[in-house]
């Protein structure tokens, strides 16, 4: 076995003579710095007797050095070149982000978020401005819509989300139906039932449902798909080409979401609405006939034209997140996850604000 | 001192003579290596002996398995066959756990694009391998080796607390440097350490690599395609061709044999030029 680092001191007028032995190596280093630490001013440390050092044995002596004022003796020519190298000023390195108080760095964060959110809200409103200057520029050059792109997004954004959308929204309506039902029961008024799947259904909860998950489905796909063509400079080639990204990449996107939502939009609703039947059926013995008759007396035509309105707003809300958070990866992989998740969450943020100020705009304007 | 800390210190102490990389004159040696991808042979017979001490470079065209010779040896990549012995110990045949860790210690590896930690700090990068091997050290020792490991690479005095996706290009290769020598190792491994940098950039890494490796003492193994670096870095170079190592030498010593592959690359234009250029240069 081979010594550890160790040393042996005299105490001399000035301080400590510190002469150390064996191997001053960071395998080696074994309880030293502790040691020396504790030992108080040390005056000269003698590295003769050393069988070998590296860089950390180096920095321990220079630290020694810095802190004591103390001397260097019997340095060998390869302890010598290590501490030379090592001899320069280190105290600017920093290791660390400033360390404030928990307060002030939680106040940084609010701070920086906030700022954070309003300049998003800035770029997706800038960037919808952006892309209707596109659309005016396309339509005065008399190019068309690139057709052919939209229709492909149709598949991924709307027939493809068919299954998912259905069977959710199906379940949504047993739900509404059934805890709908217990409560109404309590005064026997179970029959309202109807009104309340028929009237959210169609109102608000089909399209919402359906805005959620079409923003989880494609608007996290636009934002993936963009922002790896961003990666992988696809899209600065194709402006290169002279192809403007707006109307290749954003609008086809936008265009197929906006179109797609309203027809998601209802047949959701009439999944819902299927749901409620069937709960409505087996749990309080009204047949689907009587269930139907029902919802066309009580469902105002308001509530449709309502969905109707809200759907292609939701889209465009949608599609312009998603494609807004693509456009700004800008370095590396990660960054794409990052505005993936972003795109998801921002677009889902503002379906509801945007959801929530409708209803207060359609109950001034009297469609209750 | 408590006993248990005595007891930690004996581990280390004892772990430290596991492998001892002063004690030979080889630091690798590989003796009929063979690594194959399903049909496709890339070393057959491959014999190298890398000796204490220098910087040997490795050239060879692209596809002739430069990394996964380099991954073979610190056992990233099981060989088909042949031995492959590192101060003396063969990965292969190490049977626990703690020896391998004896000899990983001994070794840092640098990888083409860095491949640091996105999640942590540059300074937080450099200490995983300390916290790993030395849990002991106190936090100031580790801030302070972090901090002139920094200096050391010739990284600005603002990067250790950057995170990686922060840092340019040649930041990055630097900080997987300052990793790589975090446990003072003997042996360095280094992947491309100058691809994508600027002649400039490229040329300083070049003088950093050889200035380390003359103050602490390092062996490098050092693959690379740039003929600028093996003129001003590397003591030895070993040529992979035909799935095997066709010649190792000093550059003079490899202009002199016959072999087409290595007279093209080294007499092409680009390898006339980094002969001139490399020629009032200074060496050791």
């Amino acid at each position: 076995m081979v010594a550890r680092a160790d040393f042996e001191h005299s105490d001399g007028a000035d301080g400590a003579e510190v002469r150390f032995t064996g191997r001053l190596t960071l395998a080696r280093l074994g309880d030293v710095p502790a040691r020396l630490d504790a030992l108080g001013p040390i005056a000269t440390l003698d590295l003769s007797a050393l069988e070998r050092i590296d860089t950390v044995g180096a920095w321990i002596v220079t630290r020694t050095v810095n802190e004591h004022g103390s001397k260097v003796v019997g340095a060998s020519p390869e302890a010598q070149r290590l501490l030379e190298a090592l001899a320069t000023d280190k105290s600017e390195y920093r290791v660390h982000r400033d360390r404030r108080p928990a307060w002030a760095r939680m106040l940084e964060q609010v701070g920086t978020a906030s700022v954070a959110i309003w300049h998003e809200l800035l770029g997706i409103v800038g960037f919808f401005g952006a892309m209707i200057v596109a659309l005016g520029t396309q339509i005065r050059a008399r190019r068309r819509l690139r057709w052919n792109a939209v229709v492909t997004r149709f598949q991924t954004v709307g027939v493809d989300a068919l299954p998912i959308i259905g069977l959710m929204s199906f379940l949504i309506g047993i739900v509404i139906a059934q805890q709908g039902a217990v409560q109404l029961e309590q005064f026997g008024l179970e029959v309202f039932t109807i009104n309340l799947v028929g009237r959210a259904s169609i109102r608000e909860l089909g399209l919402l449902m359906t805005a959620i998950m079409v923003a989880g489905r494609s608007g996290s796909a636009f934002a993936a798909q963009i922002g790896t063509m961003k990666l992988t400079e696809e899209v600065d080639a194709m402006r290169t080409i002279g192809v403007s990204p707006m109307e290749a990449i954003v609008l086809p996107r936008v265009a197929a979401s906006t179109i797609t939502m309203p027809l998601l939009g209802f047949y959701a609703s009439l999944c819902a609405i299927a749901g409620g039947g069937a709960f409505v059926w087996v749990g309080l013995d009204i047949p689907p006939l009587t269930y139907i008759q029902r919802l066309r007396e009580i469902i105002p035509m308001t509530d449709f034209y309502i969905m109707l309105i809200k759907a292609p707003v939701f889209g465009i809300l949608i599609g312009v997140t998603g494609c807004y958070e693509g456009m700004q990866v800008r370095q590396n992989a990660e960054e794409v996850g990052q505005r993936t998740t972003s795109a998801v969450v921002a677009a889902i943020f503002l379906v509801i604000v945007l959801d929530a100020m409708f209803a207060v705009f359609f109950s001034s304007l009297g469609w209750n | 001192m408590s006993e248990e800390v005595e007891q930690e210190i004996k581990e280390e102490l004892a772990a430290a003579d596991a492998v001892r990389p002063e004690k030979f004159e080889t630091a690798i040696c590989i003796r009929g290596l063979k690594n194959q991808f399903g049909d496709a042979v890339v070393h057959e017979d491959l014999d190298l002996d890398v000796r204490s001490g220098e910087i040997l470079g490795v050239v060879g065209g692209s596809g002739t398995g430069k990394s996964v010779l380099m991954r073979s040896i610190i056992g990233l990549q099981t060989p088909t066959a042949g031995e492959i012995e590192v101060y003396g110990k063969t990965l292969d045949t190490i049977a626990n756990e703690e020896e391998s860790r004896d000899l990983r210690r001994r070794w840092g590896v640098m990888f083409q694009g860095g491949a640091l930690f996105s999640t942590l700090s540059v300074a937080e990068n450099i200490q995983v391998p300390l916290r790993e091997y030395y849990p002991r050290l106190d936090q100031r020792l580790l801030d302070e080796i972090a901090a002139y490991k920094v200096a050391m690479v010739g990284l600005p005095p603002d990067a250790g607390p950057k995170y990686p996706a922060e840092l340019s290009g040649g930041m990055v290769k630097r900080a997987g440097l300052a990793r790589a020598l975090a446990l003072d190792p003997a042996l360095l491994f280094l992947d491309e350490p100058t691809a994508g940098l600027d002649p400039i950039g490229a040329a300083k890494f070049d003088e950093l690599i050889r200035e380390l490796a003359d103050t602490m003492g390092l062996t490098v193994f050092l693959i690379t395609h740039d003929l600028d670096s093996l003129y001003a870095t590397c003591d030895r170079v070993a040529v992979l061709a035909e799935k095997k190592v066709i010649a190792v030498g000093t550059i003079p010593e490899l202009l002199a044999t016959e072999h087409p592959w290595i007279q093209d690359y080294f007499n092409g234009p680009r390898g006339r030029a980094a002969a001139g250029g490399n020629q009032t240069a200074k060496r050791r």
